[in-house]
């Protein structure tokens, strides 16, 4: 089981953590709510859960609770850019349809 | 797929329920729209990923319209129909506008704010303000990937009440919701002191293209303080481009010029100063309309010596926002830079050598309020982080009161007030059985109420008939986060109340707010004995209503000789009153003094006489201890 960054997400978030002054690694998971069942959670990690679970891509620190981990098993979580819009992306294996917008998703 | 940001532990929205907030920087030569992302703020580009909107708007005739760099290019060719620099006529007359005859458009003067003629139709200055900041949310909207909950937009510290709600009215047309307006300085100290954790004592120098602001700020564990604002509301980039404008015509001799040469110049003479920041020459050549050729050279010494009075005009300013705030040019700690202006070297060389430090410029002063304006509005729409609890103390530029009898100004909430603040003050009747009270707000710092700016008029109705000067009036003034005023007035006894929010006062009589200062700086001492004269005609006004009132009541008790003494007395006050010696006035006010002072004991034994008729000790004293509660309510 393993979740990766793309390197040019793992710069940006390497740059985010070091404009943030603190801070321990960057936890993704998923929550059930939305229009499609379960949504995505990206935050910073000052402190680690006791069921978390540690990966490290491009030397930034991943955290993913346990519950979460089958969800985003394979995801790879991507920098990209369209048209005036940036931000992360995940590209998750496990997905087999989403809402309009992509913030929630059904596996 | 949307595209996801980093967010503060804990704190992942709902989907769909991300708070999208920006930060505008609504500025005469330039605008920028910045919003916080992952935490961090950033401008937000355009396609080709240009921060700077210019402010410019080009009119079409089929109604259509252009905002930025695409009108900016149109400037030359129809300098008419192509609006730049409009916030200088936000929320003014014609006669408020610094050298309008300089500008190539097509007044309309409007009572309130002026009009422009264009081929697209008649706009009002909020109108094309409205059409940028349009653009800002459209490129603000394209980019976070969702509707806006609402902006921070700023405002110079100096607009006062009728050019703060015309920014506003633009927002709103532009279908933005303004979480607040926040002074530049103000936004650009967010920007500074939050990132880099300055404390101390700080001056903002912002020469923009329109405005100058300076601000003395203290910051201190992430809270920051107002201490003091100044500057000039018609000074800025623009002003230095005129100047090699000028230079231009005076070097190449050239005759008076077309619409459309002027325009092309000028530009040219921008593109100079802009070049002159790096380098110390800049070649300036245009072919005009009139065939004319010009090809010049002008020198970092020139431009240096040519501007040179302009810079000083900033030095003033600061000096006196020192004084205002009480402190020494030692005591401050950093000197930070804002707006494009402030990249020429001579500004620079000018501010470090008053401060007697080199100037703060690590971040872009172009983009330095936007970014604080984005931190903001991220707070204020709810997207707050963990350790993000700073407060925001901002405060007014000009000094708000009222009108008192004799024209003079009461002074309610002084200027350099931190807002939002909330002051009352109580007032009574002049006049026996006065029904009703009409309240003047003025804004200004001199003494009499025709040197002030007036805002606003209202009249408290209703009060019940009393003897003069036993009515209670509470009037108070409250001015919110946004700087716009609101005032009530009460009559304590019987409950009756009236109040007024400060509209846009549109086109008034007084312009500039700078010289209003200076103005009530150069006649202090002149203000204060007219306050001091009209006082005494007041005194004496009240003292003769007071005394012929008394007198219809109770003439009786006088001999026809004590009254033919007491009528000569009042008829010499009467007289003296309309002099203009202020000795003359308290002598005869004490003359009719003393002369009344036995007439007045004997009133006085008469109606207690008359009180006390008929009743008890005790039903005295319960009605003592009554009134002694009252006093407490």
């Amino acid at each position: 089981m393993a979740v990766t960054l793309s390197e040019k997400a793992a710069k940006h978030v390497a740059n985010y953590m070091v404009k943030r002054g603190k801070g321990i690694g960057l936890r993704l998971g998923v929550r059930t709510s939305g229009c499609s069942g379960v949504a995505y959670k990206l935050e910073f990690v000052d402190v680690a859960a006791p069921d978390d679970i540690e990966f490290v891509s491009h030397g930034v620190k991943v955290l993913i609770d346990a519950k979460s981990l089958p969800y985003l098993d394979g995801t790879e979580l991507d920098y990209a850019r369209e048209g005036l819009s940036e931000g992360f992306k995940f590209n998750n294996p496990n997905v087999k349809d989403a809402c309009g917008c992509g913030e929630s998703f059904n596996v | 797929m949307a595209l996801l940001q980093i967010v503060e532990p804990g704190e992942s929205a709902a989907p769909h329920q991300h708070k999208l907030a920006v930060g505008i920087d609504l500025g005469t030569t330039n605008s920028l729209v910045a919003t916080v992302r992952s935490g961090l703020a950033v401008v937000i580009s355009d396609e080709l990923g240009r921060p700077l909107l210019p402010s410019v708007v080009a009119y079409h005739a089929d109604g259509s319209y252009e905002v930025g760099y695409e009108a900016q290019v149109r400037q030359t060719l129809d300098p008419r129909n192509v609006i730049a620099s409009v916030k200088r006529l936000m929320g003014r007359g014609l006669k408020d506008i610094v050298n309008h005859e300089a500008m190539p458009y097509d007044f309309d003067d409007v009572p309130g704010m002026v009009r422009l003629h264009t081929t697209g139709g008649v706009k009002s200055p909020v109108a094309v303000s409205a059409d940028i900041l349009r653009t800002l949310r459209e490129r603000a909207e394209a980019s976070l990937g969702g509707a806006l909950v609402g902006a921070v937009i700023t405002v110079p510290a100096y607009f006062d009440d009728s050019q703060r709600q015309a920014t506003k009215d633009a927002a709103r047309l532009a279908g933005l919701t303004v979480l607040r307006l926040l002074n530049e300085p103000t936004a650009a100290a967010i920007a500074y002191g939050l990132d880099n954790g300055a404390e101390g004592i700080y001056a903002v120098y912002d020469l923009g293209g329109g405005t100058f602001d300076i601000s003395i700020l203290k910051l201190s564990k992430g809270v920051f303080e107002v201490l003091a604002t100044g500057g000039d509301s018609s000074l800025g980039g623009d002003d230095f481009d005129q100047r090699i404008f000028c230079w231009i015509l005076e070097a190449a001799k050239l005759k008076p010029l077309s619409i459309e040469d002027a325009s092309l110049l000028l530009t040219r003479a921008r593109e100079a100063k802009e070049y002159l920041t790096l380098h110390g020459v800049a070649p300036i050549s245009a072919r005009l309309n009139s065939g004319e050729v010009v090809d010049l050279k002008l020198t970092t010494e020139i431009f240096t010596e040519i501007s040179q009075t302009l810079v000083a005009k900033t030095i003033q300013p600061v000096k006196k926002a020192l004084r205002d705030a009480g402190l020494s040019v030692s005591e401050v700690k950093g000197v930070v830079m804002v707006g494009g202006a402030t990249r020429m070297p001579q500004v620079q060389h000018a501010v470090g050598e008053f401060f007697r430090q080199e100037p703060l410029n690590n971040l872009d002063p172009d983009k330095v309020v936007a970014l604080g304006a984005a931190k903001q509005a991220n707070l204020l729409a709810g997207n707050r982080a963990a350790d993000d609890d700073w407060l925001l103390l901002d405060v007014i530029p000009l000094t708000l009161g009222l009108e008192t009898m004799g024209g003079l100004v009461e002074k309610i909430i002084p200027r350099n007030s931190t807002i939002p603040v909330a002051r009352a003050q109580e007032f009574t009747t002049f006049r026996d059985g006065q029904t009703a009270l009409a309240v003047h707000i003025v804004q200004g710092e001199r003494e009499l109420v025709s040197d002030c700016r007036s805002l606003a008029r209202f009249e408290l109705r209703g009060i019940p008939p009393m003897v003069a000067g036993s009515a209670r009036i509470r009037v108070t003034f409250q001015v919110d986060a946004d700087g716009l005023l609101a005032v009530s007035a009460r009559e304590l006894t019987s409950g009756v109340e009236a109040k007024i929010s400060v509209k846009p006062s549109y086109g008034l009589t007084d312009g500039e707010i700078a010289s209003m200062l200076k103005d009530s700086m150069a006649h202090t001492k002149d203000d204060a004995q007219r306050r001091a004269l009209k006082e005494a005609q007041v005194d004496a006004q009240r003292l003769i209503e007071a005394v012929q009132s008394a007198l219809k009541s109770d003439s009786d008790l006088l001999s026809a000789e004590q009254l033919a003494r007491v009528e000569a007395a009042i008829a010499a006050l009467q007289a003296s009153a309309l002099g203009d010696s202020r000795r003359q006035i308290t002598q005869a006010i004490d003359d009719l003094e003393a002369k009344t002072r036995d007439f007045a004991a004997q009133r006085m034994d008469k109606s207690i006489r008359r009180a006390f008729a008929g009743k008890r000790i005790d039903a005295l004293e319960g009605a003592a201890s009554a009134a002694g509660v009252g006093e407490h309510r």
